[in-house]
């Protein structure tokens, strides 16, 4: 493969809108206004939902939200994809699953233990994989989520096999952690810690010097940048936030089958990113509400959903190729000129 | 000696589709830097729309090639209408995109022709031929021998034609083919076209023997994308060694170690290959652009 | 800026807004979460169809207790956490009267815990064990379980002199389960377990695994326990081999589907199935006769395609609760629970059903007819 052949480079849009969203303006108010408003609206969404099930759907939203954020991370400001992320999902769920049932280990204990096992794992496999390039990544990481989800269909006398397992409840400080309304204000307050830390790591001078330097490595590598331990980073706290991610959700749904680790799951977390938007941490967060909804709102398209889905995928990228909130904003900001 | 030898037949039956949707992958790839995850959709579904022909009174013949013939037209609206427009989105974009693809094609197959498995009739029969101790369908003879004669072909059409070579010019070099005259949106859409026909041809020839349905796609998908992988992504002659190769790791390991773990086994060599050698068996040394 | 967290306000209220439940309260609601697309969608489709065509039937004959029927269905796409979600708002939205469904035994334990808590009356579809046994209060099913499959081939086994089973089990959750079960009741039954083999459900070549069984000296018979296409590709593999062994299937092949797509090689394949696919074979005294020729023609009329045993569990779900419904003579979730638990002798379409406090199946093993292919089609062995 000749120097030209090597296909386009992920990113190759330009990083000033996405960064106009949140962090290129000066001040306290545009920086720190956005999350107030969020966490407000976090904290006033009880008073409007109905019941349990609106509180299911908003709980969905809000942890596929934090895992969008974290994946952005990756694939928004690192310029690298990840085709396996429920991978590290489904060892968090599992491994809290299994150290609580086997081995009678505590909810939070199992659930640090699991990110610490995901966080080495991810350690590891970054040292290796990220130094390859588009595809070649995604293979390599899509090859690591088949793999995690072949184990645990195969090992069923840990993992209960393809039909999945139960899960206890998570008891923390002596509270036990169970129904939808007390789950509710534990996952909305990660969000807000997930959008508050993304930010700042987005702010920090690693991070600014990789976003500006977004569409070549090797420029950032000149100025002196060291992408590849920054990148490294970014791929262990993505990988570990996904699996804290996986260890919650197991415990509130009770119940987790091999499909959490599938790689049509890691598939739809790339698309919140990609839909809601690269780089942009509130197009993570739209791209995670409308990508938890749409299965709700299709429920009833008897057998068109499928297609009705594939066609938004593809409209949004072709007529929104930077993803929603950013090329809305850049029109919304074209049009106040 | 005679279960090594029904070993090798499997092996090479089942590599010689996975080459077939890895030359698939490959052929995109380098017209166009994509990776196309809808191109186990083409497999699937030149093997449905012919087992639908046929079953409605069609002759075999007659619906393999209108099975291709559509498929192919399918991949020319693909490339018009989802690819071309975005050729400046960048490459997780596009792989979005190319999944969506795939999504569609699923949903349309499985609202119009059922969720049922279909198989289509063997094409010469299904009398086993007995070979030192083992036995071999005359369907494998056709998936081996036609694969055999695709690659001839696509051998002299991109080294004879003048498309042919507009196709590997694009893919060496975009922006110098362009200047000497190559068209280079003529070169994606015969790329998309003939990738398709490619899956289309696979479809046909496994369907007989696996029998296929509507979500039959993803997994065929994903073994050529790793055979590719596998031989380099890019590279035609390592599509068919990394096809053939996954084919027979995937056999030997359910015949002589675990078929429980057969599945993993390619992934983790993929992994272990891409470490070692990230550009394949057969890719080209590694290159990075400013 | 604001601009941005405006349109996500708006997407939230919008989700609000289009999902508000309905405020008809009159009809008895009949909630279902069924696999009618995924990998389990030729299970969950015929599911579907026969929830839709009975509903029907019962209202335009005057409905129950003269209510009408509604039926709310959620399709899963086979994937059990999705199935957790649309129990939640069947139970909380929705505000069904009873639950039917969960297509494969992982959507079914996923809404498990929901319905317990939930208290509601829940005849799921699925097949495995786990599912009744241990007893929970809210949860009954009607499939056969893959322990009776096993034990039903065990015996036909013993009758034929067989001893020695190579076992080749599909990697799903059927497969998986009915692989515990068969090696769980093996010993008891006196069989021999050879070879332990599995293939995946896309699987296209099974030869590999097969390959390795026929090398093997002393196996008497070859169990294959899966669903959908992967058993035909087997069953080919099988006969592509020249293996001549007795060959068993489990129930998860009852369907005309696997007899079209393994062809001749299907030719004397024995499996255990419902006596709904010998319909017209049955003799005129047999109990089920009535029911199950009822059911296929009412099913092929309406869909124009052959009947499966699958649809069935849905048809004796419904009719389970419709008639614990007539006898409560109220839809009050506690007393109809008590009611599904005390059916007796109730006939539906896999056999007699007798529930008790420690058995929500209510099944035994004259539910299984034991078949054999022959000529193309369906006999009867016993």
């Amino acid at each position: 493969m000749s120097e030209a052949s090597t296909p386009p480079t992920i990113g190759r849009s330009s990083p000033e809108i996405t960064a106009a969203a949140l962090a290129t303006a000066p001040g306290f108010r545009s920086r720190h206004l956005p999350v107030i408003v969020l966490a407000v609206v976090l904290a006033a969404l009880p008073t409007v939902l109905p019941n349990a099930y609106y509180y299911d759907v908003a709980i969905r939203i809000l942890a596929n939200a934090v895992l969008a954020i974290a994946l952005n991370l990756l694939i928004g400001y690192c310029g690298q994809i990840s085709l396996g992320h429920a991978g590290f999902f489904g060892l968090g769920a599992y491994g809290s699953a299994i150290l609580t049932t086997h081995r009678d280990w505590t909810a939070p204990m199992a659930l640090l233990a699991s990110a610490a096992i995901v966080g080495v794992v991810a350690w590891v496999v970054a040292r290796v994989i990220l130094r390859l390039k588009g595809h070649y990544l995604a293979m390599a990481t899509l090859g690591l989520g088949i793999i995690v989800t072949i184990v645990l269909t195969n090992e069923a006398s840990l993992t209960g096999g393809p039909d999945g397992m139960s899960v206890g409840d998570m008891k923390l400080f002596g509270l036990r952690l169970t129904g939808e309304k007390v789950w509710y204000p534990v996952f909305a307050i990660l969000l807000v810690f997930a959008v508050v830390l993304a930010a700042n790591l987005v702010e920090s001078p690693a991070g600014r010097a990789l976003r500006a330097l977004h569409g070549s490595e090797v420029a950032a590598r000149v100025v002196g940048i060291d992408t590849a331990s920054f990148k490294t980073r970014v791929f262990v706290l993505s990988a570990v936030v996904a699996a804290v991610m996986g260890s919650l959700t197991a415990h509130y749904l009770g119940f987790i089958t091999p499909q959490v680790a599938s790689f049509h799951k890691s598939v739809e977390l790339v698309t919140m990113v990609v839909v809601g938007g690269m780089a942009s941490i509130w197009g993570s967060v739209f791209g995670a509400a409308l990508l938890s909804l749409l299965p709700d709102l299709l429920a009833r398209f008897e057998g068109f959903e499928t297609v009705i889905f594939g066609v938004i995928l593809v409209a949004t990228m072709i007529f929104l190729p930077r993803g929603m909130v950013p090329s809305l904003a850049r029109l919304v900001r074209r049009e106040g000129r | 000696m005679s279960q090594f030898l029904q070993l090798l037949f499997s092996g090479l039956t089942v590599g010689a589709t996975y080459a077939l949707s890895a030359l698939g992958f490959s052929m995109i790839y380098n017209a166009s830097g994509v990776i196309n995850f809808a191109q186990g959709e083409f497999i699937m579904l030149g093997g449905m729309v012919a087992a639908v022909l046929t079953a409605s009174g069609l002759p075999l013949p007659l619906a393999v090639l209108a099975a291709i013939v559509v498929v192919a037209l399918v991949g020319l609206i693909v490339e018009k209408l989802a690819i071309e427009p975005a050729r400046d989105a960048d490459i997780t974009s596009i792989i979005i995109i190319t999944i969506g693809v795939s999504m569609i094609v699923r949903g349309v197959v499985e609202v119009t022709m059922g969720k049922g498995s279909r198989a289509l009739p063997h094409f010469s029969g299904e009398t086993p031929i007995a070979l030192g101790g083992a036995t071999l369908l005359p369907q494998s003879l056709w998936v081996m021998a036609v694969t055999a004669v695709v690659v001839a072909g696509l051998a002299v059409f991109f080294g004879r034609t003048r498309l042919g070579k507009g196709i590997l010019a694009t893919a060496h070099n975009r922006l110098a083919a362009q200047l000497v005259g190559v068209d280079v949106k003529k070169v994606l859409l015969t790329s998309f076209g003939l990738a398709a026909a490619l899956g289309a041809v696979g479809g046909v020839l496994i369907a007989p023997i696996a029998t296929t349905s509507y979500d039959a796609g993803l997994m065929l998908g994903l073994k050529g994308f790793v055979a590719a992988t596998f031989g380099g992504l890019g590279s035609g002659v390592g599509a068919i060694a990394g096809g053939v190769l996954l084919g027979l790791i995937e056999t030997m390991t359910a015949g002589y170690v675990s078929s429980s773990y057969k599945d993993a086994v390619p992934f983790v060599l993929v992994l272990v290959i891409l470490v070692v050698r990230p550009r394949g068996l057969f890719g080209l040394g590694p290159s990075e652009r400013v | 800026m604001q601009k941005v967290v405006k349109t996500a306000l708006a997407a939230l209220s919008f989700a609000a807004v289009t999902a508000s439940p309905s405020l008809a309260a009159d009809p008895i609601k009949i909630g279902s979460v069924l696999s009618a697309t995924g990998p389990a969608a030729f299970l969950g489709e015929p599911e579907a169809k026969t929830l839709q065509l009975y509903v029907e039937k019962v209202n335009a004959a005057g409905g129950l207790l003269g209510r009408k029927l509604e039926l709310v269905t959620y399709d899963d796409g086979s994937d059990a956490a999705k199935a957790n979600g649309f129990a939640k708002r069947l139970i909380e939205d929705d505000k069904v009267d009873v639950i039917l469904g969960g297509t494969t035994t992982g959507a079914t334990m996923g809404m498990v815990p929901l319905v317990e808590k939930g208290e509601i009356p829940f005849i799921s579809l699925a097949g495995a064990v786990v599912i009744v046994e241990p007893t929970k209060k809210w949860v009954f099913k009607t499939p056969h379980t893959d322990r009776m499959a096993a034990e039903k081939i065990f015996a036909d086994m013993k009758k034929r002199g067989l001893t020695k089973l190579a076992l080749v089990s599909e990697t799903s959750g059927f497969g998986q389960s009915g692989r515990k079960e068969t090696i769980a009741s093996a010993a008891k039954a006196g069989i021999e377990i050879v070879a332990d083999e599995t293939y995946g459900p896309k699987d296209t070549d099974v030869t590999a695994q097969l390959t390795k069984i026929k090398g093997l000296a002393g196996t008497q018979a070859i169990l294959v326990f899966g669903l959908g296409q992967g058993p035909a590709i087997v069953t080919k593999n099988i006969a592509q081999l020249g293996i001549t062994l007795p060959h068993y299937e489990s129930h998860g092949v009852a369907s005309e589907e696997y007899i079209k797509l393994s062809g001749a090689a299907a030719e004397g394949v024995r499996l255990p199935a419902a006596a709904l696919i010998v319909a017209d074979a049955l003799p005129a005294s047999d109990p089920q006769k009535p029911v199950v020729t009822g059911y296929a023609k009412a099913y092929a009329d309406a869909f124009k395609s052959e009947v499966s045993t699958f649809g069935g569990h849905a048809y004796d779900a419904l009719m389970i609760y419709a008639d614990a419904v007539k006898r409560a003579g109220t839809t009050d979730k506690a007393k109809v629970r008590d009611a599904i638990e005390a059916t007796k002798g109730f006939v539906g379409t896999g056999g007699v059903v007798n529930m008790k406090a420690d058995d929500h199946m209510g099944l035994d093993l004259s539910a299984f007819r034991m078949l054999e292919i022959k000529g193309g089609k369906w006999t009867l062995v016993d």
